[in-house]
C-alpha cells in the first residue's frame, strides 16, 4: 500500500523535471552524460585536460545545497544506516558503479531517456538487488 | 566555459536532488521498501527526469558538435555482459543497505552531513579498488581491453 505520509508527488516530479534539465544541459552544451559515478571514477583515471570539468560538476553538485538554502530550508534527512554499514554501503556502490559503468543518474536517468538497453537491464539489476536488500534488512533480518 | 558550464550543470542537478527529496536516504529506501508502506516517489523523480531527458538526447542524436564546441561524447558500449550485471546488483545492494547514490550522497556532503561524507570517502575507495584491480588485469593480459 502507499504510504501517502510521506509520498511528495509534486516536489518529487518537479525535482525530477529539474534533474532532467540538467541532464539536458549537460549534454546538448558539453556533449556529456550527467552520470555522476562516471564524473567522478573518472577523476581517479586523471588524462591531460580531463579533469577541470570533472572537478566543477562535483563543486557545483557540493556547493547545491548551499544555493537552496539562500530560498528555502534545506528538508533534514533521516539516516538509518550506522557508520559501519554506510562505509560498506559506500564500497559496494563504489566498486558496483565501475563494474556496472553507471549508477542513478547515468544509467537511470540518462540511459533510460537515451532508450539504451544496456542501461534498462542495468537499471533492472540495481532497482532489483535494491529491493531484494531492503527486502532481506527490513522484514527478514530485524 | 566547459568547466563553468559543468558547474552549472552540477548545481541545477543538485539543487533538482534537493527539491526531489532524494537527499534523503530514509525516502530511497521507502521506494525500496516494496514489503513495507510505499512511498513512490522516487518513480516520479525519474519520470520527470527522463520525460525530459528523452527529449534532449533526442536533439542530442542528431548532432555532431556540443554547443559549446568539442565532441559529443555519447556511449558507444552495446555489449549487455556479466560486468555489467553483476556490477549494477553490487551497486543496488549498496544502495539498499545505506539509502544513497552517488549523486544525492555528494549533495549530502554539501550539506555537512557526517554520514555521508563517510559514505562518499567508502565509495571514492571502492572506486579505488576497482582501478587497481584492473591496472593488475590488464598488465596480465594487455591485448583485452577492460573497458567498455
Amino acid at each position: 500500500m502507499i504510504d501517502w505520509a510521506h509520498f511528495t508527488p509534486w516536489s518529487s516530479l518537479a525535482g525530477g523535471v529539474v534533474i532532467g534539465a540538467a541532464a539536458a544541459m549537460f549534454i546538448l552544451l558539453n556533449g556529456r552524460i550527467a552520470g555522476v559515478s562516471g564524473i567522478i571514477g573518472g577523476l581517479l583515471r586523471p588524462s591531460r585536460g580531463d579533469a577541470g570539468w570533472r572537478l566543477a560538476f562535483v563543486g557545483g553538485l557540493v556547493f547545491a545545497p548551499a544555493a537552496y538554502a539562500l530560498v528555502t530550508d534545506l528538508p533534514t534527512p533521516a539516516i538509518d544506516a550506522g557508520f559501519p554499514l554506510l562505509a560498506l554501503a559506500g564500497v559496494l556502490v563504489g566498486v558496483g558503479t565501475s563494474y556496472g559503468a553507471g549508477c542513478t543518474s547515468g544509467h537511470g536517468v540518462c540511459g533510460i531517456s537515451r532508450l539504451s538497453p544496456r542501461s534498462l537491464v542495468a537499471t533492472a539489476a540495481f532497482m532489483g538487488a535494491g529491493f531484494a536488500t531492503v527486502f532481506v534488512l527490513r522484514h527478514l533480518v530485524s | 566555459m566547459h568547466a563553468l558550464s559543468a558547474f552549472g550543470v552540477g548545481l541545477v542537478f543538485g539543487i533538482g536532488l534537493v527539491i526531489s527529496g532524494m537527499t534523503d536516504p530514509s525516502k530511497i529506501i521507502g521506494f525500496l521498501d516494496l514489503a513495507g508502506p510505499w512511498d513512490p516517489s522516487l518513480a516520479l523523480v525519474m519520470g520527470g527526469a527522463v520525460a525530459v531527458g528523452f527529449v534532449a538526447f533526442r536533439v542530442a542524436r542528431r548532432r555532431t558538435a556540443a554547443f559549446l564546441g568539442g565532441a559529443m561524447h555519447l556511449p558507444t558500449a552495446r555489449q549487455i555482459d556479466r560486468r555489467l550485471v553483476a556490477g549494477s546488483l553490487v551497486f543496488g545492494i549498496g544502495w539498499g543497505l545505506a539509502g544513497y547514490c552517488p549523486g544525492p550522497a555528494v549533495v549530502s556532503v554539501g550539506m555537512g552531513q557526517d554520514k555521508a561524507i563517510v559514505f562518499v570517502v567508502a565509495m571514492l575507495a571502492g572506486m579505488a579498488i576497482y582501478e587497481l584491480i584492473e591496472r593488475v588485469r590488464q598488465r596480465r593480459t594487455p591485448q583485452t581491453a577492460t573497458k567498455p
